[in-house]
């Protein structure tokens, strides 16, 4: 008798009894069921849930992988020195050195989100006696992706607590809820927790030890290890390339800094059409058109080098797309079907803003350098208002149609 | 108890748990996600609320046959911004620095949403013992909310209980703090409250499913 019996006799067993959610629910991860979803937040759609969440995790799982190398990377570029221009397939990134450091650093974050996540959802779903979702497996795989690679694993389990409990399990469980629960256990964690979410020292595996035996002595050539936008904040020159910036070969969160593999996660989630294409091009166009509203003002010479805006002012527009976490935001969290807007003319207008307060962020307030996340939530809560205008709108037009119509 | 009546004791009871001013009414939000972020200044709030909403309920009751009900709001007004000013000059006077911490909010007792609520459902309508009794119950279910938000904001937010180390010194790495806690800075803000409030009546409603409203 194999697992699948196994499985499925035991799933039979315990039916009726509290339970049987849990075995369901390990039933249904590893087999298909002859049951499929009746309703949730596929609604819109011929998919179940399940092929949906399938296909937002398969583009991440190369995002993870890469952090791993790019974990391992970074600390010996902390060490070592780092070294330019390298070509994406250069074995100075992908060797089993980098890989293995970042493997046993960003592993635990991934268990830790999954097991403690899940364990809530299914101890939620045995309380109300429904089936559980699958909405956490898409969640469970960005929140490693988000965080800082030195995050500690208990301040991410009650950031996990706390956002999948008030950010989701309130609302009434997966499809129901307002905010994101990635961006809201991130948020948690970022308001809770700042020293450990921002700043220089947290984006290279070891960095507060480093600090450490470099005050006791030791000869380390360190550079400092600050995300790009850190550094851009406090006015210093960047070390990185252009080209450094798109493979992702920079300090930050595990899996934001390769655009190139975000990139390539983006054109899978539009070919499968699981993401909508629309908020996707109009974040990066409120992006741009922000940025080229920062550029203008420098280039006519409202601001001077001596103002604390014009590192991130003079930033090359379309290098805020490259930097910090926005490709990432954009693809991977605006595009939530659940917490986006749902109209068509809506997603133009929540799209556009998520793109220009990010960079909006980004740029006035260097103690929140990561505007995306905020610009996120912040449309999270405006998508509904948006979908009420824009339905509105068309009742009205119609109405006035019908009018013209009958006189 | 021989001093109250069964009908009275409940007066100080009902507020308490079912009738509950802040998670029930959800009345007087505004102090209690202002001032809790520490435990003493909660203490504190709830006293002055305690002594205002007592006597300006007493006061009110015994004027409640000669108050003109056309101008009844400013007498209430009146009664109220004269306890809260003698709140405020104790407070000035015996407790600086906690005054400070309060600010404007001891100043905004008076726009507290609970003591005109009972003053125009209560004391306009029934004697003065039984309205002072109305009053002290409902300061004091306002004053059960306040203290236990404060507690957990303060022990979680800042590690401390009245000003106590508690959980061990952060920057010495004692207590829980040699084992890597850090103190949760998210718990001295305000949302952080709101949510709190909102986990008690969370808690409150599960227990007792008949407070739920239907809608």
């Amino acid at each position: 008798m194999g697992l699948k019996e196994n499985l499925h006799n035991i799933s039979e067993k315990v039916k009726g009894t509290k339970l049987q959610t849990t075995f369901g629910a390990i039933h249904t991860l590893f087999y298909t069921p002859k049951e499929t979803t009746h309703s949730g937040g596929h609604i819109r759609a011929v998919d179940d849930l399940k092929r949906t969440m399938t296909m937002v995790v398969l583009p991440l799982i190369p995002l993870l992988i890469f952090g791993m190398f790019n974990a391992g990377f970074q600390y010996n570029s902390a060490v070592n020195g780092f070294s330019e221009n390298l070509s994406f397939f250069s074995t100075g990134f992908w060797n089993f050195d980098n890989f293995w450091i970042g493997f046993l650093k960003v592993m635990p974050l991934v268990l830790v989100s999954y097991v403690v996540g899940l364990g809530i959802e299914i101890v939620f779903a045995t309380i109300n006696n429904h089936e559980v979702e699958e909405g956490y497996f898409v969640t469970g795989m960005l929140v490693p992706l988000i965080v800082p690679i030195d995050t500690p694993l208990w301040m991410l389990t009650v950031a996990v607590i706390f956002g999948v409990i008030i950010g989701k399990e309130i609302f009434g469980g997966t499809g129901m809820n307002i905010l994101n629960p990635a961006l809201t256990i991130r948020a948690f964690l970022f308001f809770a927790y700042p020293t450990w979410m921002s700043g220089d020292k947290v984006w290279v595996t070891g960095a507060v030890e480093r600090v450490n035996e470099i005050a006791a002595g030791a000869n380390l050539d360190a550079i400092s290890g600050e995300t790009i936008l850190g550094g851009l904040a406090q006015g210093k020159q960047l070390i990185y390339s252009t080209w450094d910036m798109f493979y992702g070969f920079i300090p930050g969160s595990v899996g934001e800094t390769s655009t190139l593999l975000i990139l390539l996660g983006g054109l899978y989630l539009l070919y499968t059409k699981v993401a909508s294409w629309r908020i996707m091009l109009s974040s990066v166009i409120g992006a741009l058109v922000m940025g080229l509203i920062f550029n203008g003002v420098v280039n006519a010479g409202w601001i001077t080098e001596s103002s604390k805006f014009y590192s991130l002012m003079s930033t090359e527009f379309w290098h805020h797309l490259l930097i910090g976490g926005l490709a990432f935001g954009i693809v991977f969290m605006a595009t939530d079907p659940v917490t986006g807007s749902q109209t068509n003319k809506g997603k133009w207008y929540y799209g556009f803003f998520i793109g220009f307060i990010s960079v909006m962020i980004r740029v006035f307030n260097p103690a929140y350098p990561e505007g995306v996340m905020l610009a996120i939530l912040l449309m999270n809560v405006f998508a509904p208002t948006i979908d009420h205008y824009v339905v509105q709108g068309n009742v009205k037009r119609r109405l006035k149609r019908l009018k013209a119509k009958t006189v | 108890m021989g001093l109250l009546s069964k009908k009275d004791l409940k007066l100080i009871t009902d507020p308490l748990a079912d009738n509950n001013p802040i998670t029930i009414q959800v009345l007087g939000i505004c102090s209690a996600l202002a001032i809790t972020a520490e435990l003493k200044a909660s203490i504190v709030m709830s006293i002055a609320v305690l002594f205002v909403m007592g006597l300006g309920n007493l006061t009110i009751s015994l004027m409640r046959n000669i108050i003109p009900p056309k101008i009844r709001i400013i007498v209430q007004l009146i009664v109220v911004a004269t306890l809260v000013i003698i709140v405020d000059l104790v407070l000035k006077a015996f407790a600086y620095e906690l005054s400070k911490t309060l600010s404007v909010f001891v100043g905004l007792i008076i726009t507290n949403c609970i003591i005109m609520g009972r003053f125009e459902a209560f004391a306009l309508a029934n004697g003065p013992f039984r309205s002072f009794i109305d009053g002290i119950g409902n300061a004091l279910g306002y004053a059960v909310i306040l203290i236990i938000v404060g507690f957990f904001r303060e022990l979680l937010g800042s590690g401390t209980l009245l000003g106590f180390k508690v959980l061990g010194d952060p920057i010495e790495k004692t207590g829980v703090y040699a084992f890597g806690y850090e103190n949760n800075g998210f718990m001295l803000l305000a949302p952080m409250a709101l949510i709190t409030v909102g986990i008690i009546i969370w808690v409150q409603r599960s227990r007792n499913t008949s407070l739920i409203e239907d809608n």
